[in-house]
């Protein structure tokens, strides 16, 4: 593996060594100094064509954990043509010997794009592009889904795939690349998923895509799914006529308070909810489900960092399966 | 410098073998067997089949004012290297032709260039801005004589004004040329919708918003008893419409582009934007269709939409990306390995689809005629046999964009004659005609 930019043909195999990787990476997260010598005198380039606070600092976070370099980028309102500045800024980044890109995009493709290219020569990571994929996100979902149902079953971790669970996502599945890298990742490890929204918010061609689709969020939350993954819905949305108003998008499909009171009172206990985030409090989600102690969310964040240092490590110390992984090469 | 040509022991468009033809003066003088001319340059045409000039219903020449995309010169010259003797220039140069002015400029560069019959297409709204219609009496009237008028590249998507451009050009028998695409239906598309794009991500373009205009537009031409011609047709069910409104009798032409006869939006998961097209590559069912209509006639002919672009325009995102491919010198190659070689089509019917009837459509008296004495010798010799793998770099066009790069095609254009002068000659690009610096 050179690049991670989708998940979409990533193998089970792949994936469960990058989860087993975090795994390792999480408990250099619990120690008093959190940091590997790892990736020393590497640089990796934080390229953001788009704002992200969350996912820029997380992967910077992960860049230092294993002590490589780490250069943010924010091209955004560069006054380059935006046709030209992938271009140059990549064969910049290229001057400047880069080992890593990771790159957020509003165009979907970009980062593919780059990978292609013989613009750069760095490992290109994606960090989400356009409405096509994010998947770190995916990555960090299916590590918190893992620990949290091997936890209940009483396992390790390790090895584990997602077989046996049942995962429903929901939302603005048209315009989230959250969505799409999720279902491919969860159904390659073996997870059932059933997408939920509105007729208009579900992309035309679905009816190829590896899950059940619903438009009814309470007849899913009675089959007791294992995870509620919980979608950001743009208000905006509304004067594009996806929806007629947010109250009644929150109504219908927004994980409220009756719902989690709904749920509560069912035999799912150990049932999650879960939400990439940045949350709109009140629209996709109520507050009191976000914050209830069946939330995930800042599970998610603190394995995001575990996650994507797995990945730049993974893909800055070569594709060797072979390759010790840093704890067994503490163990030498 | 001979002025006469004996093309000898040539097969037809029709099949016949072992034809001679000799040109003089600009004109065929005779057409038989064993002809022989002492004073004529021979042209052995064994094992080559000798088509009417080919004429290109859609071209984008980009000059003025995208000089930098191509000029006339260049994409005349990538025209006769692709067999043609005619093409039509698209209205969306910069300024765009919506005046007598600017196609009378394109229409004298093309004579300057000498390459090819350059054909002015007129907008048909000022500006292409949709909203009022251009000087289409004075474009007819110029020196340029122009007959088809078209905002390709943005569609007349105002029902009113669409029904007022098909009665006003009855007046000098034009035609208006639809870019079918309901404006609302495609904000911010990106490529054909359905499988591909909801994985991909990206925006997509439903064939309803190319079907729905065409409906309209064909039953438009029908009560107002106008000429109606859609350009690139792209999907399955444009071409039911299309056949339905022949079947009515409605007076509607419609083109089919090489690329949508080959490739699919499978092609758009590499994200390499040199797939990037408008209309954007469909499905294999789409394809399927469309070299159905166009063996059968509902799609009358071939048009390349040939739409060079700078590489910057290419070498970028997706999204920020340019739409069009260059199309005119693998047009021929494209339509025999799809049409021809899969034995959809013969020869005959090419020769109807890439000349007879575009010359016919645009009005273009003196191409697109029958292999006989006394016609302007506009004619092609194609070489079925020959196989060549696509470099757009070795191309005369300045657009590297075609997205056949690296395909081994079928078929090559052995030489092109252009009013009785080989533009080319050996396959490769011999002189302008003669008469194009005296203007």
């Amino acid at each position: 593996m050179k690049h991670l930019l989708s998940t979409d043909g990533l193998t089970a195999a792949d994936a469960i060594r990058i989860l087993d990787t975090a795994e390792e990476m999480a408990v250099v997260g619990e120690r008093e100094v959190k940091k590997l010598p790892a990736l020393r005198g590497r640089t990796v380039v934080n390229l953001f064509f788009e704002d992200s606070t969350r996912t820029r600092i997380s992967f910077e976070a992960a860049a230092k954990r294993l002590s490589a370099d780490v250069i943010n980028f924010a091209a955004k309102g560069s006054s380059v043509s935006k046709g030209e500045s992938l271009k140059d800024t990549a064969q910049t980044l290229e001057a400047m010997s880069a080992d890593a890109v990771v790159i957020r995009h509003w165009a979907s493709g970009a980062p593919a794009r780059l990978a292609a290219s013989d613009w750069i020569d760095a490992a290109v990571i994606n960090a989400g592009d356009g409405t096509h994929e994010h998947p770190t996100q995916a990555l960090l979902d299916a590590f918190t889904l893992r620990r949290h149902w091997s936890r209940i079953a009483g396992r390790t971790s390790l090895g584990e795939d997602l077989s046996g669970l049942r995962i429903a996502i929901v939302g603005d599945v048209l315009h989230s690349r959250v969505a799409r890298s999720n279902l491919w990742l969860l159904t390659t490890l073996g997870a059932e998923v059933t997408l939920v929204a509105p007729p208009t918010l579900l992309p035309v061609g679905i009816e190829s895509w590896p899950c059940k689709v619903s438009f009814d969020l309470d007849e899913v939350l009675a089959t007791h799914p294992s995870a509620i993954m919980m979608l950001r819905v743009q208000g905006e949305r509304m004067n594009a006529a996806f929806f007629p108003s947010t109250r009644e998008y929150a109504r219908t499909w927004g994980f409220d308070d009756e719902r989690l009171a709904a749920l509560e009172a069912s035999p799912a206990k150990d049932t999650i909810i879960m939400h990439p985030g940045p949350m709109n409090r009140g629209l996709e989600i109520s507050s009191a489900a976000a914050d209830s102690s069946r939330s995930t969310v800042l599970d998610q964040v603190r394995n995001g960092v575990s996650v994507r240092m797995a990945v730049l490590y993974l893909l800055l110390s070569g594709d060797d399966s072979a390759q010790p992984t840093p704890a067994q090469e503490a163990r030498v | 410098m001979s002025t006469s040509y004996l093309i000898k022991g040539a097969t037809t468009a029709a099949g016949e073998g072992g034809v001679d033809v000799l040109i003089r003066d600009g004109r065929i003088a005779e057409r038989g067997r064993s002809l022989s001319a002492a004073d004529a340059a021979v042209v052995d045409a064994a094992g080559l089949v000798l088509l009417p000039g080919m004429v290109d219903i859609h071209t984008h020449l980009r000059e003025p004012g995208r000089e930098d995309a191509e000029t006339v010169e260049t994409g005349t010259r990538a025209a006769a290297l692709g067999g043609y003797t005619a093409v039509h220039a698209m209205a969306n140069s910069m300024p765009v032709a919506d005046t007598a002015g600017v196609v009378e400029q394109v229409h004298a560069l093309g004579r300057r260039s000498g390459w090819v019959d350059v054909r002015p297409v007129g907008a048909v709204t000022v500006g292409l801005a949709g909203g009022r219609l251009a000087e289409i009496g004075a474009m007819a009237q110029s020196r340029a004589g122009v007959r088809v008028f078209s905002d390709d590249g943005i569609c007349v998507s105002d029902p009113v004004l669409m029904r007022r451009a098909l009665e006003y050009v009855k007046a000098f028998d034009g035609v208006v040329a639809q870019h079918a695409q309901e404006p609302r239906l495609t904000e911010g598309a990106q490529m054909n919708e359905g499988a591909v794009s909801a994985v991909l991500g990206l925006a997509g373009w439903p064939a309803v918003a190319e079907e729905s205009i065409i409906a309209r537009d064909v039953l438009l031409a029908q009560h107002v008893g106008s000429r109606l011609h859609v350009c690139h047709v792209s999907t399955a069910g444009s071409v039911e419409i299309i056949r339905w409104a022949k079947q009515r009798g409605v007076n509607v032409t419609a083109e089919v582009t090489p690329h949508h006869l080959l490739l699919t939006d499978e092609l758009v998961r590499s994200w390499n934007p040199v797939y990037k097209v408008n209309p954007p590559l469909r499905t294999d069912d789409d394809v399927t269709a469309l070299r159905q209509a166009l063996a059968d006639g509902t799609i009358d002919v071939v048009g390349t939409d040939h739409a060079p672009h700078p590489s910057e325009h290419k070498e970028c995102e997706w999204a920020q990306a340019a739409m069009g491919m260059t199309g005119l010198e693998t047009a021929l190659s494209v339509v025999q390995h799809t049409m021809i070689d899969t034995g959809l089509m013969n020869w005959s019917r090419f020769a109807e689809a890439t000349s007879v009837l575009p010359a016919r459509i645009g009005r273009v008296q003196t191409q697109g005629r029958p292999l006989e004495a006394g016609e302007m010798a506009n004619l092609t010799l194609v070489d079925p046999a020959a196989r060549w793998t696509v470099d757009p770099h070795k191309m005369a066009t300045k657009g590297r964009n075609s997205p056949f790069a690296g395909l081994e095609l079928p078929g090559a254009v052995v030489a092109t004659f252009f009013a009785g002068h080989p533009t080319v000659l050996e396959g490769r690009l011999n002189a302008p005609h003669p008469d194009a610096q005296k203007d």
